[in-house]
């Protein structure tokens, strides 16, 4: 496959499975921050709940894995092994391609501890899910640094659709659940809107304002090569053809 | 030697001291056969109590040969805790035994730790308890070969316990011992085999520590010539409430109540009722009494128990209800908030009383009574829910009329009395 | 084998009562009130799902001492 005859089919792979555990490791904390609410009935039991939780989060791990495989596999962007599992190594845009190593790595943890939550006993297994309130805004984070497609607006509605799910789900845990834990409460409110304050800050002049492939630090080499334009439109819509000539 | 046995050193002056100690009971045979070179078989001190048919005296009457053997066949070298934690409001015993004859109780502990080749010693006591740890430090420290590296003693150690109804329960001694909050935990594991440092542990009563340090000297046979075939010896039983003498007596098991009576001076007034076993146990009407013997046989076909060994006595003059209800509201602030049952069913066990001694009761708060206390029985990880049930049961059957009474018509003229049953403040002990 | 609670980790979550109604029941606080007779062979599987999905671990499938 070479770099003339366009995107290759990896890098679409890559992309859609990357929105895709973005959407499932939505669904999974958004029950897992509910849960303190007990959300159940005669119609939607709570082992249904729990099991929509426990497979969101397996089946996330699968779309994840093809993301990873392919955005290896891909042979344009020059992303290797080490690269997705060790952060901030690599060459293309280091820091965004670095926090979903990041974000993968803590949900292997959260998800290898869970599977062997009844070796680990409750206690150990707890601390470590609460990584996943971690993971989750690290991998939006990464979406937006390195997603192809942020600009689109099906892709703004659904980054926009989970933060603010999530968000929601977060103050609402706050306002019902840590009775006696007025800290935790606390600091949940204050995590959860810094996180969308900072969002709003930096998205605008960020992911959706222009330049964002140049300054993301994708490797001169592939914003220079006009015969790949096509490929970085639509790995950063902002870098158009035109506009990466005159960068 | 007839009664007193485990008191016999009261009545010497000085009674703490190793000397007037041993010129009471003479020094362990143990300790004569050591000196001598001839050492006993390591089991022989566990056939004597098998032997003997001893008891536990903190109240769950576990054969104490059984705990024995199965510490002893546990993985790691043993501790021996001596449980001198004394949580049940009504009980003196264990003070009288710690404070006044502190040396059989070492006695019977270090034979126990011997019996087990047991690594340490604890005596672990009510943190409030300076009187004890006085008494007991100075006992261990006038030992011959006390704490000292490599003696033939297992090392000792004096722990106070933050005071606590559930606090003196043997997960929650053992717990603290470890660091942790004295709370009970979940079983198993059982203490005996993983306790103190995830060793086989014996948790075992001061009473029934003390007992041994007679067994010691004088045998199983000796010991079975007082009680009955299935209770064989004599126990402390904390009188208290109505009587003219209150205090801590020990009797022959077996004997009447009336005979125990008699010892504390004799009733003052018409009894209500007894309360046999502590806020743990249960209440028998004050006319069926006098035919019933201190055991925990005859107590228990009469609705009551021996338990820690606690008799209460209520006079007629005081109101069942409202000592009920202040009973039932202390032992639903002393569960330990760990098990929803409890936490629940105590609650509105409580409430439900409360509501009923008011005379604001709902149409079916004694059916409520009766389903709640089923339910929380069996649900804890300790026994608290259990026997604040067979209190309250107990109390609703015996004071039927004056509970029936007080639905209907709310306080009665007694219910501003001083309560009869006793109800430590935790105020003065919140360090 | 039997299904067994431990009461402290046990924080009323319920879902061992709606995956295991022959032998968990709930309590009005929603704790659960098990019966303690043994789990036939094919509850087992149920009862082992049981106590897999407990969000505490509370609930255990045992060996009948």
């Amino acid at each position: 496959m070479s770099a003339t005859v366009g995107p290759s089919a990896y890098w679409y792979v890559t992309r859609s499975t990357g929105v895709v555990a973005l959407v499932l490791l939505t669904v999974t904390v958004v029950i897992g921050v509910l849960d303190v609410a007990r959300v159940g009935g005669p119609t939607w039991p709570r082992f249904v709940v729990d099991g929509i939780h426990r497979t969101g989060s397996l089946l996330a791990v699968v779309f994840l894995t093809v993301h990873i495989v392919t955005s290896v596999l891909d042979s344009f962007a020059p992303i290797s092994v080490i690269d997705v599992f060790v952060p901030f190594t690599g060459s293309y845009r280091p820091i965004w391609l670095g926090l979903g190593a990041l974000a993968s790595d803590l949900l292997v943890a959260i998800v290898l501890t869970s599977l062997l939550r009844r070796r680990l006993g409750h206690g150990a297994w707890r601390a470590t899910h609460w990584l996943a309130y971690a993971s989750w805004p690290i991998a939006v984070i990464h979406g937006y640094g390195t997603g192809s497609d942020v600009t689109q607006a099906w892709l703004e509605w659904t980054n926009a659709g989970c933060v603010l799910v999530v968000l929601a789900a977060v103050l609402a845990r706050a306002a019902i659940g840590w009775p006696q834990a007025r800290r935790v409460r606390l600091g949940a409110i204050a995590a959860a809107v810094a996180f969308a304050a900072a969002l709003a800050l930096w998205l605008p002049g960020g992911p959706l304002g222009s330049h964002w492939a140049r300054r993301a630090g994708t490797p001169a080499s592939l914003l220079g090569r006009p015969t790949a334009s096509a490929q970085i439109g639509s790995m950063a819509q902002t870098a158009s053809a035109g506009r990466t000539a005159s960068a | 030697m007839s009664l007193p046995r485990l008191l016999a050193g009261l009545g010497v002056p000085g009674a703490t001291t190793l000397a007037s100690h041993e010129a009471v009971h003479g020094d362990l045979p143990l300790d004569r056969a050591r000196r001598s070179g001839r050492l006993p078989a390591a089991g022989s001190l566990v056939d004597e109590i098998r032997l003997s048919g001893l008891r536990g005296r903190g109240g769950a009457g576990f054969p104490l040969a059984t705990k024995l053997t199965s510490v002893a066949a546990g993985r790691g070298r043993p501790i021996v805790v001596v449980n001198g934690c004394e949580g049940e409001p009504a009980s003196e015993k264990d003070r009288v035994l710690l404070e006044r004859v502190p040396h059989l109780v070492i006695d019977g502990a270090t034979a126990c730790a011997r019996a087990l080749d047991a690594e340490r010693i604890f005596y672990a006591i009510d943190a409030d308890n300076a009187a004890a740890r006085w008494a007991l430090e100075s006992a261990i420290a006038e030992r011959p070969d006390a704490g000292r590296r490599g003696s033939s003693s297992s090392a000792s150690g004096v722990v106070g316990i933050p005071a606590g109804y559930v606090s003196g329960q043997e997960t929650a001694v053992v717990n603290f011992i470890n660091g942790g909050r004295p709370l009970p935990s979940t079983t198993p594991p059982m203490v005996f085999e993983r306790g103190v440092s995830r060793r086989p542990t014996l948790v075992t009563n001061a009473e029934t520590v003390a007992q041994v340090g007679l067994i010691a000297r004088y045998g199983a046979e000796w010991f079975r010539e007082i009680g009955t075939d299935q209770e064989p010896g004599s126990a402390l039983v904390s009188v208290s409430g109505g009587v003219l003498d209150p205090g801590v007596l020990e009797v022959e098991l077996g004997a009447s109540v009336d005979s125990l009576l008699a010892g504390a001076g004799g009733t003052a007034g018409r009894p209500r009722a007894f309360l046999f076993g502590g806020y743990g146990g249960g209440w028998v009407d004050g006319s069926q009494a006098s035919g019933l013997a201190i055991s925990e046989r005859s107590l228990r076909q009469a609705g009551g128990m021996l338990g820690p060994g606690v008799v209460v006595v209520l006079p007629e003059s005081a109101c069942p209800v409202t000592e009920t209800v202040l009973v039932a509201g202390w032992l639903e602030r002393e569960s330990a908030g760990q098990c929803g049952p409890c936490v629940h069913g105590l609650a509105a066990i409580a409430g439900a009383l409360r509501s009923i001694a008011d005379g604001r009761a709902e149409p079916d708060a004694m059916g409520h009574l009766a389903r709640w206390s089923r339910l929380v029985t069996g649900r804890g990880a300790c026994g608290h829910p259990d026997g604040a049930a067979r209190f309250v049961t107990s109390a609703l059957r015996v004071f039927a009329a004056e509970f029936a009474d007080h639905a209907a018509f709310g306080r009665c003229p007694a219910c501003a009395r001083i309560p009869v049953l006793p109800l430590p403040s935790r105020l003065a002990v919140a360090a | 084998m039997e299904v067994r609670v431990d009461p402290i980790a046990c924080k009323a979550h319920g879902l061992c009562a709606e995956l295991l109604p022959e032998r968990v029941s709930l309590d009005e606080w929603g704790y659960p009130i098990i019966d303690g007779r043994p789990v036939p062979r094919e509850l087992e599987a149920l009862a082992r799902r049981a106590a897999d999905v407990c969000p505490t671990l509370a609930l255990a499938l045992v060996r009948r001492a």
